[in-house]
């Protein structure tokens, strides 16, 4: 009983409660405003999205019991009857309907949703707990975007501004916990739906802290403030690793760190010769050249040295566990010699002079990440300089095309979903290529990402998610360094299942003999 | 004072219009919001649409214009990432910036008059020697060091008080408040503590200067000579003429402590007005970032017209301009 404080106690005396910090701030309640991870991991207590997530990143059902697809443009999906909404109004396919609709009505939202239901051309009621979507074109990640669109109820949201979800008025979800402050910038104050579908969460009162600040939200773990943390700081790891009071929970995450090369322009920005004179041909157009930089990597170095453990040696442009990861696909070898021998053979034996851009406030480590991949590029001849900016200046420059070669890390549940955005050929109708900051065009990779997205077969789509991976692997349209490991802290009373998509969720947390 | 009153208010009318006008283009600078904001699975057309949906498609000084013709009519814009008119984000968390910068301030005045003056009277005693050694520590000493010493100490170690966050409130007159509850003030005390420590060193050291030079006056040397007690003296005649310095430098003192608590504010994840300007930095989330410059900047001259008029108060041969005596 040492350690007879906060949720232990209170469970003792029979209410449960749980408090979490969060890393990030969470700007509104209106699930449908915008499409930001910090503020679905919160809006995902209270609402629920057709399909839900596992931790390994596959689609399981929520509050979506199965769906079919009749032909692949047909999508039936049959609603969990006796679903509860947290004002006891039942859930009818009308308010999926309505929620598939809703986030593009919204006035002066930043948005994002758009990707997700403007596959969807056509919505068909045909009982109170069935709904058929239409596709103009088969699109096989549908439901798998789904999970991100959360179902609000018609008759409450209808009438509803952001405001009103923000002050619990219109934030009748069915999810797991009603809403029961949100303070925005401080905490979001949260109750248990003892009407919930599902499994019924542990705790009765949750309560969600914003600590963006990394040794604030440590400290308020050590000091028994708060019961779990995710993001862990990197540098608290050794401490709380060995801490007998607290528990690490720890998976590869879906983030995938990645360096761009330009691809289409003579010379691409930041690359010389050796001179500081401007190339006259563009060295990344030739697959050798990507493949020696590849190479030159050493990944384990990397893992080991630069991120202490807390990644794992990329080869594949998604992470194990998710769609379309092709586990054939092994992380390039760490070559010096046959790095240079490939220059020499693209014509380049005294190699050149590269800018290597990075954000230096968004991934683990990620300036050290760009410099240490800048000194083993420098050791086959590629002499490299390391530009390091905040990321909100950042993309904003990647955006206008300013870079040579780029750091970016790319979290996705589906290797053609993530290929579709960084390596298909940027194409303002189709959607495809929008963080082709490299410009690589390939019309075999084209075709294998569009068949892949076009097949509804969940094992027939893997297989063709995996085909699509390989051959950008085969390729290096883009140079994968290594996935990032992701950390939630917690009292040894505690256990999480660590999530791949690094979302946390209070009712997942369970409490466990110490 | 009706004429300078004017005055006062026309040349704040054209800071903040300059301010305005300098924030917009700084944070139009910097990046687009929607990079970070968007959805990164959302397509071109998606990024499109959320860049006219956020007015961001117009030429800046078209932009520009909207926000002068709305701010007019009062409204400074919707903050991009909460959907909520960013006026009404400030004012949210302004209670919260007030009630951590009064209580600083009252931390400062209380323990900063009595050691400084303390000082002042006795200058070579070993006391003194300890005070004004202290307080060094209180300049020098980075806030965010200081706070996070604070937090490993009390908080980690002793378990004396919470780390972090705002403690229970009160609503008093429409506004939650956490002064009343005792909560409330365990959570506030050590990020006021921490917001006072350079204050409090800047009022003593201010203190002693003015009581050294006062203490050698002739009206305090006369006032002696009349037999005047030693009490009085230091209360009406040394307190008094060193007020003017030190409420002058209270005030600004204390519009900075409201507008730059955000050290501060982000250590111990006080959800003040500061904590929001970083959160909004973080998305340049611009609508939010001028109102909160222009309402500080409106807080600014609003103390220094206040301590303006205090010294009249103080000193009768302080006139206010424009009289023209």
């Amino acid at each position: 009983m040492l350690y007879c404080a906060g949720s232990l106690c209170t469970l003792l005396a029979g209410a449960a409660e749980l408090r979490i910090g969060l890393s990030a701030d969470v700007t509104t309640m209106d699930p449908h405003f915008v499409a930001a991870q910090p503020n679905l991991t919160v809006q995902m207590h209270v609402f629920d999205g057709l399909v839900r997530i596992d931790e390994r990143g596959r689609v399981i059902p929520g509050i979506a019991a199965s769906w079919s697809t009749p032909d692949p443009l047909t999508w039936e999906v049959k609603l969990r009857p006796g679903v509860r909404f947290h004002d006891g109004a039942e859930l009818t396919a009308e308010d999926v309907a309505y929620s598939l609709e809703r986030p593009l009505a919204i006035k002066g939202s930043p948005g994002g949703f758009a990707t997700y239901i403007k596959p969807i051309t056509g919505k068909q009621i045909v009982d109170r707990h069935t709904i058929r979507l239409k596709t103009a074109t088969p699109y096989g990640p549908l439901m798998q975007d789904l999970a991100h669109v959360l179902i609000v109820s018609k008759r409450v949201a209808a009438q509803a501004s952001s405001e009103d979800f923000d002050s619990g008025k219109a934030a009748i979800g069915t999810g797991p916990y009603k809403l029961v402050k949100f303070a925005r910038g401080d905490r979001v104050q949260l109750a248990r739906h003892d009407a919930y579908w599902g499994e019924r969460p542990e705790w009765d009162a949750v309560t969600l802290r914003i600590l963006p600040s990394d040794p604030v939200r440590t400290a308020a773990l050590l000091s028994g403030d708060l019961d779990a943390i995710e993001n862990v700081p990197t540098a608290d790891l050794p401490r709380l690793r060995k801490s007998p009071a607290h528990r690490l929970a720890q998976t590869v995450s879906w983030r995938t760190i990645l360096l761009h090369m330009d691809q289409y322009r003579v010379p691409p920005p930041g690359v010389t010769d050796k001179a500081g004179k401007p190339l006259a041909t563009n060295p990344f157009k030739d697959v050798r050249v990507r493949q020696a930089l590849s190479k030159a990597i050493n990944r384990q170095a990397i893992v080991e040295h630069i991120m202490e453990g807390l990644a794992v040696a990329a080869g594949n442009v998604v992470s194990p566990s998710v769609i379309g990861h092709d586990p054939n696909v092994k992380p390039e070898g760490y070559d010096p010699e046959g790095a240079k021998k490939l220059l020499a053979d693209a014509g380049y034996p005294a190699g050149f002079t590269i800018t290597l851009s990075a954000p230096n406030n968004r991934y683990i480590n990620d300036e050290q990440v760009a410099q240490a991949a800048a000194q083993m590029f420098s050791r086959i001849g590629v002499t490299t300089r390391v530009e390091a900016i905040p990321l909100s200046v950042y993309l904003g420059k990647a955006r206008n095309q300013e870079f040579g070669v780029a750091l970016l890390g790319w979290g996705s549940l589906a290797s053609d979903l993530a290929l579709r955005s960084l390596a298909a050929t940027p194409n303002p109708e189709k959607g495809y290529g929008t963080w082709n900051w490299a410009h690589y065009s390939n019309p075999t990779l084209d075709k294998l990402i569009e068949q892949s997205l076009a097949t509804v077969d969940p094992a027939r789509r893997e297989t063709a998610a995996r085909a699509a991976s390989a051959f950008a692997a085969r390729e290096v349209v883009f140079i994968p360094l290594h996935y990032q490991i992701v950390s939630w802290a917690m009292k040894r009373t505690l256990d999480y299942a660590a999530r791949t998509d690094e979302f946390t969720f209070a009712h997942q947390f369970r409490s466990v003999a110490k | 004072m009706l004429i300078y009153l004017i005055r006062r208010l026309a040349q704040s009318a054209l800071v903040l219009f300059v301010m305005s006008a300098l924030v917009f283009l700084g944070v139009y600078a910097i990046g687009n919001p929607v990079d970070i904001l968007i959805n990164p699975q959302a397509d071109q057309a998606e990024i499109a649409r959320a860049t006219a949906a956020l007015g961001l498609d117009q030429p800046l000084v078209v932009q520009y214009r909207n926000f002068l013709v709305s701010a007019f009519g009062g409204e400074l814009g919707r903050s991009f990432a909460s959907n909520v008119p960013a006026v009404d984000l400030i004012l949210q968390r302004m209670p919260a910036t007030i009630e951590l910068a009064f209580t600083a301030m009252i931390i400062a005045i209380v323990l900063g008059l009595p050691l400084g003056l303390w000082a002042g009277l006795w200058p070579d005693s070993a006391s003194a020697k300890a005070i004004m050694a202290g307080s060094i520590l209180g300049f020098s000493l980075p806030t965010f060091w200081v706070g996070l010493m604070l937090i490993m100490v009390f908080s980690v170690w002793l378990g004396w008080l919470p780390p972090t966050g705002r403690g229970q409130t009160v609503n008093v007159l429409g506004i939650d408040l956490s002064l009343f509850t005792w909560d409330g003030l365990r959570h506030l005390f050590m990020p006021a503590l921490n917001l006072a420590l350079f204050k409090l060193a800047l009022l003593i050291r201010l203190t002693r200067a003015g009581t050294r030079e006062a203490m050698v006056q002739d009206y305090v040397r006369f006032a002696r000579a009349k037999g005047v007690s030693e009490r009085r003296i230091v209360r009406v005649h040394v307190l008094k003429n060193i007020m003017i310095p030190i409420v002058t430098v209270i005030g600004l003192e204390f519009g900075s402590v409201l507008a730059f608590a955000i050290v501060t504010e982000t250590i111990f994840a006080w959800p003040g007005m500061g904590k929001l300007l970083i959160d909004s930095i973080n998305v340049l989330d611009r609508p939010v970032i001028v109102a909160y410059l222009m309402i500080i900047v409106f807080v600014f001259i609003f103390i220094n017209l206040i301590v303006d008029l205090l010294y009249t108060a103080l000193d009768p041969r302080v006139r206010l301009g424009g009289a023209r005596a």
